[in-house]
């Protein structure tokens, strides 16, 4: 049995336009210890995924299928069961470390009252606890710097006390929703070195999402390839940069740019993403897709092979060699 | 904090200055004077009166004449409409029953807009928000010199439950109506301004961030989005207040309160240049003040102010 197993979520929105699918049943495993890749466009759905995990959808949004913790159903449970779980066992930091603190409050009061809260202890015991771990994180002069207020904060430095405190319960996941977008490069680098020391230390689970392949090739063991709210293919990073089996994921590996190759022109996917509110029939990323053929823009495909077995899936109807 | 205080407070005294040679010299300006009336008087006549008043010298004397006045013996010189009375005695007399309706509507307005605001926001498109916005909407178009008449019609003629008008020192009955009367609107305003902005509050990221941490809805009302919650409400709570206080010359008028709204737009009227003067620096200072406070109360919300 896997820590985290996601079967068939979806995530629907009512809007005024009607409903929208904004995540078609997305099934993986997360097994204790690993990093799992989640990459795609924007638009792909990879936040929502992890925000209907989290119980953090939007009001109108709903979430069907089934997410189990350690064999415990999670998804949909009432949120006074969901609060036990969020901190504890699933933690989460988010992109924009800028607004992600509250402005109002000192990030003392905001490190402490998770600890006061899941764990019931004093608030000078959590304050001490918090200052180890913004130590952990590598911010200087913790002690002091803990009662200030997030603006006197970089935005890098705010981001790594977002990491301090979700890791203040020891969780079992850390969800990484794009926790370096907004951050300059080698800021960047920085904090996903970081990412990886503490999932060490602490031994725990990520679920890394983001659109930089680069990222994903440093720290994740394995990668899931969405687009257009579909899972296109999954297997191990290595496997997927060394061999692509599906257009889009080869379409992403041309689009990074290579200092050993000299070339005049960055090469991109044709087109964009699919609108949400009218996605195509067939496969999603047919429009865009040079291989695509009558087929492609009727029939749906849906991801082979078995979820938890750790061997390559794809989504698409083509054969291996006819995406030569 | 202290040196925010002294800051203003130095910026406060020229502002009452402009104020004062201002409205001196607008309500000199305007046409007409305290004893020109429909029956004209005798020149002679109005030649003496004016030199009683020391209305015959020039109009920087006067002005320094009134300043000097009100500092030296703080006194706001006599009215000229009311014989027998200064305008000492007509602030006396009048201010402490404006404050006091005043007050009441002002913590009212706040304690019922505020709860109001909040619980339709965090039950967002509930039967509660429907009710919270159809009332807030109501009571923001009904104006107060439409509602006043009719609580007198309900409450006074229908029912016989409370006195139609009076002051009688502020006793509860006579208080009720001018409350509602002049609360309302304000109310409504203040729920609308919660309700917005708690809406945006709770959509916003640090909320999430909050959520995300596994805090009971509680903690995250009351911790999190209150605070911000509250910072453009504040921001109207500044004016809404001076607007209570001053703007009762309805109140007054139909309830016959006898708070100073009533005699600051007679005296307009009837050109009573000292009670006007008086009651311009009386509000204006009061006005300063409140803006003052807010801006504290800003401060102490919004720690990336620095005061």
């Amino acid at each position: 049995m896997a820590l985290l197993e996601v079967r068939d979520l979806s995530v629907h929105f009512d809007t005024t336009d009607g409903t929208v699918t904004a995540v078609d049943k997305i099934s993986f495993d997360l097994e204790a210890g690993e990093t799992l890749g989640v990459v795609g466009e924007s638009g792909s759905g990879k936040s929502q995924t992890v925000f209907a995990i989290m119980g953090l959808l939007a009001q109108n949004g709903n979430a069907t299928g089934s997410v189990k913790l350690a064999g415990d159903e999670i998804l949909n449970i009432p949120t006074s069961k969901l609060n036990k779980i969020r901190a504890e066992k699933i933690a989460m930091i988010f992109q924009d470390p800028m607004t992600c603190l509250n402005p109002f409050l000192r990030v003392s009061d905001q490190m402490a009252e998770v600890l006061t809260h899941h764990k019931g202890i004093s608030k000078s015991e959590a304050v001490r606890q918090s200052v180890e771990l913004l130590d952990a994180v590598r911010i200087p002069e913790a002690k002091k710097r803990i009662t200030m207020y997030p603006h006197e904060f970089s935005g890098g430095m705010r981001q790594r006390v977002m990491i301090a405190m979700s890791l203040l319960c020891k969780p079992d996941i850390l969800i990484a929703d794009e926790p370096t977008t907004a951050l300059d490069v080698t800021v960047q680098a920085q904090i996903m070195q970081l990412l990886d020391d503490l999932k060490k230390d602490f031994g725990m689970s990520i679920i890394l999402i983001t659109h930089d392949l680069g990222v994903i090739a440093g720290s994740c063991r394995e990668t899931l390839v969405m687009y257009g709210g579909q899972q296109m293919e999954y297997g191990t990073t290595r496997g997927l940069f060394e061999m692509p089996t599906h257009p889009y994921t080869m379409g992403l590996l041309k689009a990074v740019p290579r200092l050993d190759i000299e070339t005049e022109r960055l090469a991109t996917i044709p087109g964009s993403p699919p609108n949400m509110m009218n996605m195509p029939k067939g496969c999603p990323f047919s429009p865009r897709c040079e291989f695509a053929d009558e087929r492609c823009s009727t029939t749906r495909p849906t991801l082979d092979g078995v979820v938890g077995r750790k061997v390559r899936r794809r989504a698409c109807l083509k054969s291996l060699e006819e995406l030569v | 904090m202290l040196n925010f205080i002294i800051r203003r407070v130095a910026v406060a005294i020229p502002t009452l200055i402009i104020l004062l040679i201002a409205s001196f010299w607008l309500m000199q300006t305007a046409p007409g004077g305290p004893f020109t009336s429909e029956r004209p008087l005798p020149p002679q006549v109005l030649a003496n009166i004016e030199a009683k008043y020391g209305l015959d010298q020039p109009i920087l004397k006067q002005l320094w004449d009134y300043v000097i006045g009100i500092i030296t013996q703080f006194d706001f010189g006599p009215s000229y409409k009311y014989k027998d009375r200064s305008v000492n005695d007509i602030i006396a007399q009048g201010f402490p029953v404006t404050l006091t309706y005043g007050i009441i509507s002002f913590v009212i307005a706040i304690v019922v807009g505020g709860i109001l605001g909040m619980s339709a926001a965090i039950r967002q498109n509930s039967m509660l928000d429907y009710f919270a916005v159809g009332v807030t909407i109501g009571a923001q178009v009904l104006p107060n010199f439409v509602m006043a008449p009719i609580l007198i019609l309900i409450f006074t003629l229908w029912l016989g439950w409370l006195p139609g008008g009076g002051w009688n020192g502020g006793q509860w009955q006579y208080l009720v109506m001018p409350v509602i009367a002049l609360s309302t609107s304000y109310m409504a305003s203040i729920a609308r301004l919660t309700r917005s902005s708690m809406l945006e509050v709770l959509r916003s990221n640090f909320i999430r961030t909050a959520r995300a941490k596994g805090l009971p809805d509680r903690t995250i009302i009351w911790r999190h989005a209150l605070k911000p919650s509250l910072l453009p409400v504040i921001s109207y709570l500044g004016p809404a207040f001076v607007g209570m206080v001053t703007g009762s010359f309805i109140i007054d008028s139909i309830f016959g309160t006898g708070g100073i709204g009533y005699f600051y737009v007679n005296s307009a009227f009837n050109r009573d240049y000292a009670v006007m003067m008086g009651l311009t620096i009386l509000l204006g200072s009061m006005t300063i003040m409140f803006n003052m406070v807010v801006d504290i109360l800003y401060a102490w919300i919004d720690p990336k102010i620095r005061l």
